[in-house]
């Protein structure tokens, strides 16, 4: 296969983005999955090989289209260049030119023409009670259409708490039966971006992975990508020294609350939740913009049984990978023990008891004798 | 020659009742009783998250000051109780050390104070009475005008809690007197109004055993409402409960403390001694009473001690 | 009849001369001590309060310097008239004992201008075993000054004193024997107290009377052992006879010990604690079998008539006390947590100069004052 050198007319086919403005994408992506920037070479020239553009079908069942939403408010990459530079969006319901018979027959067209290659991307839950038919498009039970288009797919991902594990319409008492899509697809490796919405260079940044290398990046146990969902939000947060000098917002709006002071008592479920949030941010406006640094506790949107499953304002259970290596541990060695001058005055002591005793021991023997001998 | 055996068999018959005595009758009698108005602390290790807000605080209302260990002292970072340090929060780890409140591969937090004892150790050594028991509210405090130094109080202590000036020419004693200080202005003791969890809270000793009891009885997983502060703060937290261990270290402990613990993983673990329900102190008390009370037996055994020395005496001379 | 001469001769010579020095360089960090905390001449920590001056200058101490309440024991209670050529000679022993004993309490305990504190009604407290150990030592110390009052008083030729004195001197005497009685098993009650951190195999409540049989065990030996050393250092008369009748008592006190503390721990279910091939267990082995091999020697009549033997029994059974001592205070404590003691070198040396003052002292005593019988 002849190899596509990144030229500069190569990028001015890349509508409205400067060369200058794509690496930098790329670059971006790459440190954010946690790949050196000169991988970023390589991910461009995977994206900008029009036979690696990949086909992308895009499915909605129960949800607020509101990770449609979050994925289209980046400017890195903007909305258009995204749809039209990046992927190839064949189907998505909120996007599609088309509607109707149209819009199914793309669907229909994209999963024939590429077959095992294109990735399917859910969001929202499924319900699967009474036959899934309380979530119905074109007359059919949204979950065999995912079923079907799961079917051929080269790498399914879902987008969002619902997809992930069923989100908000599996809380109490989940009249629908909605599951997420690990749950419905078994069979299948699902990579699941949680979170409500989630942060869209997760997604992004996971699809640029299965592009440049043909394979999906490292996943947790809740096959999240462990680049994003590594660890908790609780360990970069900037407001942790807060939480280490015990200093805590008691209510919204006190003084402690005012002073960024750590929101654990309002609630935080930071410590328990497994995110990148404090660390890649939202909506590119710097930093702060993140549900902790605008002053609300973290609610465990990304994790399962979290979110949406325990009270708001109740108290986080702390669950750091180890507690803080500078607490006391319950034992610690203490008191000083023999050092070489006390074993030397000891042993110097006891020498003199010792040989004093043995000479009074022999002279005693000595004085018996003579006593024998008169 | 009669006279004499008789005289021989009567003093080591009086010198061995006297030794032997309070040695077999000990079982006899028990210790002291908790006290109807005693105040006392529940921690709760489930609670705990190690935040050691705690220690801040007591460093605080104590004035105490900070205690930064390792090479570059960076820190206030106390790695034991001490003359500055009178409340300390500690972590066990086991293993893997991920799971909280887990005895293998798990980790936990304990606090370590004085446990205000119902029958107090430190009190019944000390020779001065430095060390003393409120007779309400039953916390056990300390007196340096009375305190001669001698530090019987520490070898005594079952849980080696006070601690000595040894880098002074004019030492005290020191350990936590639940902030007695903040408790005669209406307050409670620092540890607790800043605990973010109520795994540390304040309030009268019964109350909080009935409060220690009803954890016990929580279903591991469901949520219940946590007093925070003191009992009768108001505040609660919402949490889920956490399997405890079906026991409540200080109900019976040693004749029974003020400071109540309740943890996910076994007491010996977390540093707390396997101690037998009667006090020590009851033991020796025991023997001292059985043989000074009203100093009748040292008495009787000095007349008669007195008599035979003169007798002999005038014999031989 | 014979009489109790000054035994003469000069003072500094070497031996004397190497205590002096010893007792300077103690003197050196006692200095500091007070200036600067005992932190700062000790090892002793929070985890262990009580180190070498308690366990070896007191507890130790005191029951070497029995010797003047276990003699007395024989000759006023059980009269036996016999022994008394060896009274005066132990009650300096016992004097010096538990003077140095009360210096090294002073020296001890960190607040010491307080120490008053105890002797005032409303601050003594009369639950505390420490209490009870701290009024009886420091009463009997007195009581012992004036016992060895007219033998200071004979060497100023106070006589009417002396006669005054000794119409009181039954009660001494019996004083001389009753707080000893009290306060050497209460030094054993110290230790119950300590609960879970001593361990089993010392840990008892009987701890008091074993002290109690230990302390006068380890007075006659101490009579034993100093008899044979002045003996044999200033040539005095030959006294293996009253010796090896001692010698009886001892042994026989101390199958007794033996029976009870062996019953004690079996009872307690501790036994298995002694064959456990571990530092505390072999230690207790040693402690015992220093007190079963004299036991065995001396219960041969034949023995009993060798000075070597004596003093080796003696000796042993000094050691064997004090073992038991140690281990009760220092090796078999465990406060947990970590914890580690072992004196530091000014420590130890604090204790040797204590020691050695003792012993210039006595060495005096013996040659300025009437204490030995001369022929």
């Amino acid at each position: 296969m002849k190899k596509k050198h990144l030229t500069h007319s190569t990028f001015k086919e890349l509508r409205g983005v400067s060369r200058r403005d794509f690496i930098k994408f790329c670059g971006v992506m790459a440190v954010g999955m946690g790949f050196p920037v000169t991988m970023g070479q390589k991910i461009a020239e995977a994206v900008t090989n029009p036979k690696k553009r990949p086909p992308v079908i895009w499915l909605h069942g129960q949800e607020c289209t509101g990770c449609t939403e979050t994925l289209l408010r980046p400017s890195h990459p903007s909305l258009e260049h995204l749809i039209l530079d990046l992927i190839s969006l064949d189907y998505h319901e909120t996007l599609n030119a088309g509607a109707g018979h149209q819009a199914e027959a793309a669907m229909k067209k994209s999963m024939q023409e590429n077959a095992g290659k294109y990735i399917l991307v859910i969001e929202g839950a499924i319900p699967v009670k009474d036959g899934g038919i309380y979530c119905k498009i074109g007359n059919r039970p949204f979950v065999d259409i995912v079923k079907e288009t799961a079917a051929k797919a080269g790498a399914i991902i879902a987008i969002g708490s619902c997809a992930s594990w069923g989100g908000i319409q599996s809380s109490y008492p989940n009249p629908t039966g909605a599951t997420g899509v690990p749950d419905v697809l078994k069979d299948k490796t699902v990579v699941t971006i949680p979170g409500c919405p989630p942060n869209p260079y997760n997604f992004l940044s996971t699809v640029l992975h299965f592009l440049t290398f043909s394979k999906l990046p490292a996943l947790d146990d809740k096959n999240r990508p462990i680049f994003a969902y590594g660890n908790l939000i609780h360990e970069n947060c900037e407001r942790r020294p807060h939480f280490d000098a015990g200093r805590f917002a008691e209510t919204f709006g006190d003084d402690g609350h005012r002073n960024g002071y750590c929101l654990y008592k309002l609630g935080c479920k930071g410590p328990m939740t497994h995110a990148n949030c404090p660390s890649i941010l939202f909506n590119e406006a710097g930093g702060g913009v993140w549900p902790v640094g605008t002053g609300h506790p973290c609610f465990g949107c990304t994790e399962k049984g979290i979110g949406f499953n325990i009270p708001l304002h109740s108290l986080a259970d702390v669950e750091n990978i180890t507690p803080s290596s500078v607490i006391a541990p319950i034992k610690s060695e203490q008191g000083k023990g023999m050092s070489k001058g006390s074993a030397a005055v000891l042993a110097g002591a006891a020498g003199a008891v010792v040989g004093a005793a043995a000479v009074i021991t022999r002279n005693l023997g000595e004085s018996d004798n003579s006593d024998k001998g008169e | 020659m009669e006279i004499r055996r008789r005289d021989f068999l009567k003093v080591v018959a009086g010198t061995t009742a006297m030794a032997v005595s309070p040695s077999l009758s000990f079982a006899s009698s028990p210790g002291k009783k908790r006290l109807p108005g005693a105040m006392g602390m529940l921690y709760d290790a489930t609670l705990c998250i190690g935040c050691e807000v705690c220690m801040v605080a007591c460093r605080k209302a104590n004035n105490l000051s900070p205690q930064p260990t390792g090479i570059q002292k960076l820190w206030d970072n106390p790695k034991n109780l001490s003359f500055e340090t009178y409340n300390i929060i500690k972590k066990y780890q086991n293993g893997t050390g991920k799971v909280k409140d887990n005895e293998i591969n798990g980790f936990s937090f304990v606090k370590s104070q004085c446990m205000h004892c119902v029958d107090p150790s430190c009190v019944s050594a000390c020779p001065a009475s430095a060390m003393t028991k409120d007779k309400e509210t039953g916390v056990v405090s300390y007196n340096p005008e009375a305190c001669i130094g001698c530090r019987y109080c520490q070898v005594a202590c079952p849980f080696n809690i006070p601690k000595f000036e040894w880098d002074s020419p004019f030492p005290e004693i020191a350990k936590c007197e639940m902030c007695s200080h903040l408790q005669a202005k209406g307050e409670i003791p620092a540890c607790c109004s800043e605990c973010p969890t109520g795994a540390t809270i304040f309030g009268p000793v019964e109350s909080l055993l009935i409060e220690a009891k009803r954890r016990q009885n929580m279903e591991p997983g469901k949520y219940y409402y946590f007093p925070a502060n003191s009992l009768k703060s108001g505040k609660t937290n919402e949490k889920s409960a956490s399997k405890y261990i079906p026991r409540i270290y200080g109900e019976t402990e040693i004749g029974g403390t003020q400071v109540l613990m309740l943890s996910g993983v076994p007491f010996n673990k977390i540093g707390l001694p396997d101690l037998p329900d009667r006090s020590y102190t009851s033991i020796s008390e025991n023997i001292q009473h059985t043989l000074y009370r009203g100093m009748i037996l040292p008495v009787i055994i000095f007349g008669g001690l007195t008599y035979l020395v003169a007798k002999n005496k005038n014999n031989n001379e | 009849m014979k009489s109790e001469k000054p035994l003469g001769g000069r003072i500094f010579t070497i031996p004397f001369t190497i205590f002096f020095i010893i007792a300077l360089i103690s003197l050196y960090f006692l200095g500091k001590r007070f200036v600067l905390g005992l932190g700062a001449v000790t090892n002793l920590n929070d985890g262990y309060p009580w180190g070498i001056w308690i366990t070896y200058d007191v507890v130790v101490g005191t029951a070497f310097a029995c010797g003047g309440y276990a003699t007395a024991l024989l000759i006023y209670v059980f009269n036996k008239r016999e022994y008394h050529p060896l009274m005066k000679s132990a009650i300096l022993t016992s004097l010096l004992g538990y003077t140095m004993s009360s210096v090294a309490v002073f020296l001890d305990v960190g607040r010491y201008w307080q120490l008053y504190n105890i002797f005032l009604p409303w601050y003594g407290n009369v639950n505390s075993v420490l209490f009870e150990v701290a009024l009886c030592i420091a009463v009997y110390t007195f009581v012992l000054w004036f016992e060895f009052a007219p033998t200071i008083l004979a060497k100023f030729n106070l006589e009417k004193l002396q006669a005054a004195l000794n119409k009181i001197m039954f009660i001494l005497i019996a004083l001389g024997v009753l707080l000893p009685t009290m306060h050497q098993s209460s030094l054993g009650s110290l230790m119950i107290v300590a609960g879970h951190k001593l361990y089993p195999l010392w840990w008892s409540s009987f701890l008091p009377l074993l002290y109690l049989i230990s302390a006068v065990m380890m007075g006659y030996a101490v009579v034993m052992v100093e008899s044979s050393i002045s003996t044999l250092r200033y040539k005095l008369p030959d006294e293996t006879e009253i010796l090896g009748k001692i010698a009886k008592v001892l042994a026989l006190l101390a199958g007794i010990f033996l029976v009870l503390r062996i019953c004690d721990i079996a009872l307690r279910g501790h036994f298995e604690l002694i064959f456990k091939g571990d530092l505390l267990g072999n230690i207790f082995i040693i402690e015992n079998v220093l007190l079963i091999v004299p036991v065995c020697m001396l219960a041969i009549p034949s023995n009993r008539k060798k000075p070597r033997v004596l003093f080796l029994s003696a000796l042993s059974m000094m050691f064997s006390g004090g073992l038991l001592r140690f281990n009760s205070y220092l090796v078999g404590f465990n406060p947990g947590n970590g914890w580690h003691y072992f004196p530091a070198a000014p420590e130890i040396i604090i204790t040797l100069g204590i020691i050695a003052i003792e012993i210039m002292v006595y060495i005096w005593c013996i040659k300025r004052l009437p204490v030995f019988q001369k022929a």
